[in-house]
């Protein structure tokens, strides 16, 4: 094997050898360093009052209850909007908000990455100039927008303004750039249209940026509260992670409040977590075509 | 209806509709309301450059607090973060691919934090009474003789926000230069070798980097924005706007602090202008340093 007169860097290695030793005795303890808060999260949501009290605090949960999780379902319900309410207004935010950011980032994408008309070019450099953009810098001119256009209190105000994600469109533009012209082109002579050619050749060779934008567009939407606390005055259209924000930072001052802040906490990050790990090779397969040329 | 959709427009209208309606247009408006006096009940009226010379001259917690603030949150993140994350997507690189999946997922987990979410567990962690963890666990030390309040004093405030930034600092950049590391072509590391490259440090620099110049560009700029992006910190973990003695006051603060709770928006647009122009130029200027983009 030529491995054994090779002594640089074996990039992606098959199996384990020691001269990966050293990569392993920092990463191990930086990444535990990096676990700690999470992993402390976790016990303090299944902390029962008497361990939340305990002086010294402890890191770790000795008897583990759901009480905090039955507390914060007492509050939610003696706070006259359901729990129910703010859970199904998120999923059906994040849902359409997710299919709908997938579909307009892809149909862009392609559309400038394979189809022909004038200011193409002009549109890349523009969204790549907006890769740049902080959306946080124009919330009132924004917010005056969405007012003057009559969404304040609609759904439409969760979803509109967060879907248009200059990140999502660039990565899918540049993978679809890889996919080969001539399957487009044989397609083509099929008499497809592109609308088909779409649909049933492109979408499923780039599914792997497709899973990317889901998880980006996904993150955004249902970890969202500024559309909640600008746009929205009805609080029985409110989402999920809002009421959970105004929830802890009115619980969480209190030791026993606590307890139910981090059981909100955990509860809003587990979904973000589980996706990225079901989608995680999809994730990166995409993030190999992510460079700025 | 789907066989004859073969115009680019009706690929190209959905999003563009909605990006011109979301970023150009509130951009444009920002501009323009820099210019003039609103307090979003009567409407804008034009005053020039008044904002500009009043956020300059007269402004003394712009100039004195947040603008400082800003550069220093921003030029010790947005390097430190990316020059982590490179480090790690390297490392992480040389090991197989089953333990690296376990530690990029580890890595790239506290980034899914962000926002306000787990502001809380910061602030029981770093609680001001002695039932707080930090605080007790100094305590038990004897570093301290009694509780500090981590949270309240301008001292510690910004050190805080800047450990729990750089905490969730390894995300889509840090995928990104990941990707970058494992696709560099196996054959150049030994073609290098026999060129008389010897160790791991020449490796990186004259091999690694260059190899992935592209992922890096892209890094960059996802380091610099979700930098300026993180402003909400400070309020989330002090609880307060303004911050205690201004001490984690970013721009990103003073314009929801004079924009929606003193309604003087023409004065916030003006601010807003100024931190995109900040992204802007910080972006440019790492672009620079990173290399020409042609």
């Amino acid at each position: 094997m030529a491995n054994n007169s090779f002594q640089g860097t074996k990039i992606n290695p098959t199996r384990f050898n020691k001269s990966q030793l050293p990569f392993y005795a920092f990463l191990v303890p930086f990444s535990m360093l990096m676990l700690l808060p999470i992993i402390f999260i976790v016990n303090h949501a299944f902390k029962p009052q008497s361990e939340l009290f305990a002086y010294p605090p402890k890191f770790f949960v000795t008897r583990p209850t759901f009480d905090n999780f039955t507390e914060l379902s007492r509050i939610v319900s003696s706070s006259g909007v359901p729990f129910s309410r703010y859970l199904v207004n998120s999923i059906l935010i994040t849902l359409i908000g997710v299919t709908l950011a997938i579909f307009i980032t892809a149909f862009s994408a392609y559309a400038l990455s394979k189809l022909k008309f004038r200011g193409k070019k002009f549109l890349f450099e523009l969204n790549t100039l907006a890769l740049m953009f902080v959306p946080i810098a124009v919330q009132i001119p924004r917010y005056l927008i969405i007012a003057k256009s009559g969404l304040i209190d609609s759904y439409a105000a969760h979803i509109l303004p967060v879907i248009v994600m200059p990140v999502a469109m660039f990565l899918i533009k540049q993978f679809i750039d890889q996919t080969p012209n001539e399957l487009i082109e044989s397609a083509k002579i099929d008499g497809a249209s592109e609308m088909q050619i779409f649909m049933k050749i492109v979408l499923p060779i780039i599914s792997p940026a497709i899973a990317t934008v889901g998880i980006l567009a996904f993150q955004a939407i249902w970890n969202d509260t500024t559309t909640s606390v600008l746009y929205i005055n009805d609080e029985s259209k409110r989402t999920l992670a809002f009421y959970m924000m105004s929830l802890t930072s009115a619980q969480g001052n209190s030791v026993a409040g606590q307890g139910i802040a981090a059981a909100a906490g955990l509860m809003m990050f587990i979904p973000n977590l589980v996706l990225f790990i079901i989608l995680q090779s999809k994730v990166m397969n995409t993030m190999a075509h992510s460079g700025i040329k | 209806m789907i066989s004859k959709m073969n115009r680019p427009a009706w690929f190209i209208v959905p999003y563009w509709t909605l990006f011109f309606v979301f970023v150009v247009v509130p951009v444009l408006a920002a501009i323009f309301l820099s210019f003039t006096y609103f307090n979003a009940i009567q409407a804008p009226t034009f005053i020039g450059i008044t904002n500009y010379i009043e956020l300059i001259t007269m402004d003394t917690v712009f100039m004195q607090f947040v603008l400082s603030n800003t550069l220093k949150f921003a030029l010790i993140v947005g390097p430190v973060g990316y020059i982590l994350s490179f480090l790690l997507a390297w490392m992480l690189a040389q090991i197989p691919a089953k333990p690296r999946t376990i530690f990029a997922i580890i890595l790239y987990s506290p980034s899914l934090t962000f926002g306000v979410a787990l502001a809380s567990m910061w602030r029981i962690i770093f609680s001001d009474d002695s039932q707080g963890y930090l605080n007790s666990l100094l305590l038990n030390w004897g570093v301290i003789l009694e509780p500090i309040q981590f949270l309240q004093s301008p001292q510690y405030l910004m050190t805080i926000m800047i450990v729990v930034s750089l905490w969730s600092s390894m995300g889509v950049g840090f995928l990104a230069m990941l990707a970058g590391v494992l696709n560099i072509d196996q054959t150049l590391y030994e073609a290098a070798y026999m060129d008389g490259i010897r160790n791991r440090a020449q490796e990186i620099f004259y091999i690694t980097v260059p190899s992935m110049k592209p992922q890096m560009l892209f890094g960059a700029v996802m380091a610099v924005v979700t930098t300026f992006q993180a402003g909400g910190i400070g309020v989330a973990l002090s609880g307060t706007n303004p911050t205690p003695q201004y001490a984690g006051q970013l721009i990103v603060n003073h314009i929801e602090d004079f924009g929606f709770i003193r309604y003087m928006m023409g004065y916030a647009a003006a601010i807003s202008v100024i931190l995109l122009l900040l992204v802007y130029f910080i972006s440019k200027i790492t672009w620079r340093l990173l290399g020409e983009r042609e």
